[in-house]
């Protein structure tokens, strides 16, 4: 056997060896993925010594796991057979029902044939990414933006453009001028991408007086609203806001999850799509993955069928709401010298650092605090981003939380006198426009 | 097992033998130099007198920094010893270990830790009051070892030469002011500039400087990682990674790793695989080959290192070895250094480990506490 690859890998200098023999073989869309020095920081942030205001974790400890399991184990016993089996590509039909009931909470008015179930709405952002956009395509999305998002965009090498956005959500007028600007440019814009609902990570919400703003810009300008909702049910004050969707059916992709209301373990989100997309979401979905889990989709549709969820999404509007004053309150009393967004529901704030400060240089500070957070860079696809970090508050009890943001406070103010002495910040990295992907169960 | 694919291990099969053969070609090593095909001997004649360890703890992990490439190195080892039969227990370092190790009461203890408490010795110190045997060097040589200016200023006793260095506290640039400082560094040291934390691994909060106005930033990174930072001239050469291993008859070094990046060795480099050619053994001549084999068993001596080390050196034009750092407790993550250089000598990893675990029993540190 010859030793000579006949692939296009890229051989080691003669005599030497690289780890990998496939170096060079690549496609162009993994040269992205690198080791990173932040993403190995947080390897400490899931011990229990490190206060990890990082992860965008559920705190399932508030799920009744004992009805739960009940219902689980009946499940398997009665209907084990089917959901065990393979199920269809486009869902459950009996989870789609249950969908409608939930969209409709939000003023969603569909069928359930629009509903495509997927594994996790980040299946849903690959599906509709793989669908649309050719390398070079552009997605607008909001600054700061959903890292997930961007990781998946990127993947399918898009360019992506950030729109700013304010305390009221995406700013329409900036909307307008980017996409005149693009369109001037002669530059096909494909998609976009919001999280109008408790933003993550900015933890602001777009307003209702924006809303047809926004999808009457986005029509005019020919690009289909992505309207990413995973927390849309989490508000703390009053009832649900109606969502772009419900303001238009054929120019919006809706995508919902029950990884934040529910649990992220059993990875299942659904798009609401027009009939035509929807038929090449679910010819795309089956060529990734066949189908989604049954066994978790039934597990769901039991869970929504035999336990009172309405009640208990209440239970965590109320934890997460506490959670929120207790991170909002430690901000004020430890960190004056920065400022923050106060979130109406959801699991983030967004906080700008005191001038002159870099959150990624900033981090390895932070762990040897015994405190984790996620760099603002992680949000942004063009590097920016430096001068911020996300606050997650929905994983730590308020005591955590609190301690958490006085550790927090110590390192800003240590890193401070640093920079200071220095007249800089620190250059972690030589590539700025590297998205930092913090993992799983940090994103 | 591995995921390689087939072919790709008999790639890197046909690659070994290559190696081995370059080695035995080269054999001009010096007395404590493994020679690969004696190597292997030495080995399985030294197992036959060693004690048989059947239960192994391996701690990995930890509240570092460097937890990631613990956590990878702890697994590594522990599916190798494994392979060659040892019970082995992987246990992170948290409030429940004390309990856990006193309860088992392994044999042997490896402290796979990289970083604070697992390299500066007080994890060790902890075994140690345990009474329980480990792999590896004691509490107090690895506090030197770990402190790089300290094993900088062993070594230099020792005769090896080591890049010229300074270390300066965070407190200094703040009573002093930074330029003034920073001015006289390079006044002093000229660049390039090698910036890094005096204590730490993996490359983390490492710059190297060209320029004097990179310097600000670069001590900045270098100081989010620790209070101390050591500024030492920029060796221009070739990199070489020499691992050492304790043998029945002393210290014996293994191929030197040779590293060529397309870039600075960084925490990418190390770890994405693909991004780094190594050369094992390295491009030097047999005499240049001996003096770095050398200059790392004189370092491992020097220091007072036990089990195995790996030093990390720059061979400049002139063939001269110059010492950068020692690692007491080196990486053994699928992209490792040691474990290179273990294979490019022909050695069975679970052999060798087994090999270094035996040898922990009755530990002379332990024996010196008793």
């Amino acid at each position: 056997m010859s030793t000579t690859p006949t692939h296009p890998a890229q051989p080691a200098p003669s005599g030497g060896t690289r780890l990998d023999p496939w170096f060079g073989a690549y496609a162009e869309r993994a040269h992205g993925m690198r080791a990173s020095e932040i993403r190995a920081l947080f390897a400490v942030a899931n011990r229990p010594e490190v206060v990890s205001l990082a992860g965008g974790m559920p705190y399932l400890e508030g799920l009744p796991l004992d009805t739960i399991a009940d219902a689980m184990q009946r499940l398997v016993a009665t209907r084990g057979t089917t959901a065990l089996q393979y199920g269809s590509g486009q869902g459950a039909e009996e989870l789609r029902e249950r969908i409608i009931d939930i969209v409709r909470l939000e003023g969603i008015d569909c069928h359930p044939d629009d509903v495509v179930v997927t594994t996790g709405s980040q299946q849903a952002l690959d599906l509709v990414t793989r669908i649309f956009i050719d390398p070079g395509d552009v997605v607008v999305a909001e600054a700061p933006s959903y890292v997930g998002a961007l990781g998946v965009f990127r993947s399918y090498q898009a360019d992506i453009v950030h729109v700013p956005l304010d305390e009221h959500g995406l700013v329409p007028e900036a909307l307008e001028e980017t996409l005149t600007r693009l369109a001037a440019e002669g530059r096909r814009v494909k998609l976009l991408y919001t999280v109008p609902n408790f933003h993550n990570p900015a933890g602001v919400t777009m307003s209702l007086e924006r809303r047809p703003r926004i999808l009457e810009i986005a029509q005019r300008f020919g690009v289909l609203v992505i309207e990413d909702n995973p927390y849309g049910l989490l508000g703390f004050d009053g009832d649900p806001l109606p969502a772009l969707r419900s303001l238009d059916d054929d120019g919006v992709l809706y995508l919902g999850s029950f990884s934040k209301t529910f649990a992220p373990g059993y990875r299942v989100g659904w798009v609401v799509a027009p009939h035509a997309v929807r038929e090449k979401l679910v010819l795309a979905s089956e060529s990734a993955i066949l189908c989604p889990s049954n066994a978790s989709q039934l597990a769901i549709a039991t869970y929504l069928e035999t336990c009172d969820w309405q009640g208990q999404i209440k239970q965590f509007r109320e934890l997460y709401r506490e959670r929120r004053d207790a991170m909002i309150g430690a901000l004020s009393e430890h960190l004056p010298s920065a400022s923050w967004t106060v979130p109406d529901g959801g699991f983030y704030t967004w906080v700008k650092l005191p001038d002159g400060l870099d959150a990624r240089s900033m981090l390895p500070r932070a762990v040897t605090a015994r405190v984790a957070y996620v760099p603002g860079t992680a949000f942004y696809a063009d590097g920016s981003g430096a001068d911020h970090v996300r606050l997650s508050y929905c994983f730590p009890t308020p005591e955590r939380i609190r301690e958490g943001v006085r550790r927090f406070a110590g390192v800003v103010s240590a890193e401070r006198d640093l920079v200071e002495i220095f007249g800089t910040s620190g250059a972690p990295d030589s590539d700025l426009t590297d998205v930092e992907n913090p993992g799983p169960n940090l994103a | 097992m591995s995921t390689t694919p087939a072919h790709t291990s008999t790639l890197q099969n046909v690659e070994r033998t290559k190696t081995v053969g370059t080695a035995a070609e080269n054999a001009i090593l010096a007395e404590d130099v493994v020679e690969p095909d004696a190597a292997t001997t030495a080995g399985s004649v030294a197992d036959s007198s060693l004690p048989e360890v059947q239960r192994v703890v391996i701690l990995a992990g930890g509240l570092s920094h460097e937890r990631d490439v613990s956590l990878r190195s702890g697994r590594r080892v522990a599916e190798s010893l494994r392979g060659a039969g040892l019970d082995v227990t992987v246990l992170d370092v948290d409030a429940s270990l004390l309990s856990t190790l006193a309860a088992e009461r392994p044999e042997v203890v490896w402290p796979l830790l990289h970083g604070a408490s697992g390299e500066d010795g007080s994890v060790r110190d902890v075994i140690e009051l345990l009474g329980l045997d480990y792999v590896g060097t004691g509490p107090r040589a690895s506090r030197g070892a770990w402190n790089k200016a300290i094993a900088k200023n062993v070594v230099l006793a020792a005769g090896i030469d080591t890049p010229d260095y300074v270390t300066l506290p965070q407190s200094l640039f703040r009573e002093l002011g930074a330029q003034p400082v920073l001015d006289a560094v390079v006044g002093r040291l000229g660049l390039p500039l090698v910036v890094k934390p005096n204590q730490g691994g993996s490359a983390l909060g490492v710059t190297l400087v060209t320029r004097a106005e990179d310097l600000p930033r670069a001590m900045v990174d270098c100081f989010s990682y620790g209070d101390l930072a050591l500024i030492e001239k920029a060796v221009q050469g070739v990199e070489v990674a020499v691992s050492v291993v304790d043998g029945t008859d002393g210290p014996r070094a293994l191929p030197a790793v040779e590293i060529e990046t397309d870039g600075p060795y960084d925490y990418d480099a190390r770890y994405n695989p693909g991004r780094t050619s190594y050369f094992t053994p390295a491009r030097l001549t047999s005499a240049v080959a001996a003096r770095v084999a050398q200059t790392a068993v004189d370092a491992h001596v020097a220091l007072g290192l036990r089990g195995l080390s790996r030093s990390d050196l720059i061979v400049d034009s002139e063939g001269v070895p110059h010492f950068l750092e020692v690692n007491v407790a080196p990486g053994m993550t699928e992209t490792s250094l040691f474990p290179q250089a273990a294979q490019a000598a022909g050695l069975d990893l679970g052999d060798l480990y087994r090999q270094i675990v035996s040898q922990s029993v009755g530990s002379p540190a332990r024996a010196a506490t008793a």
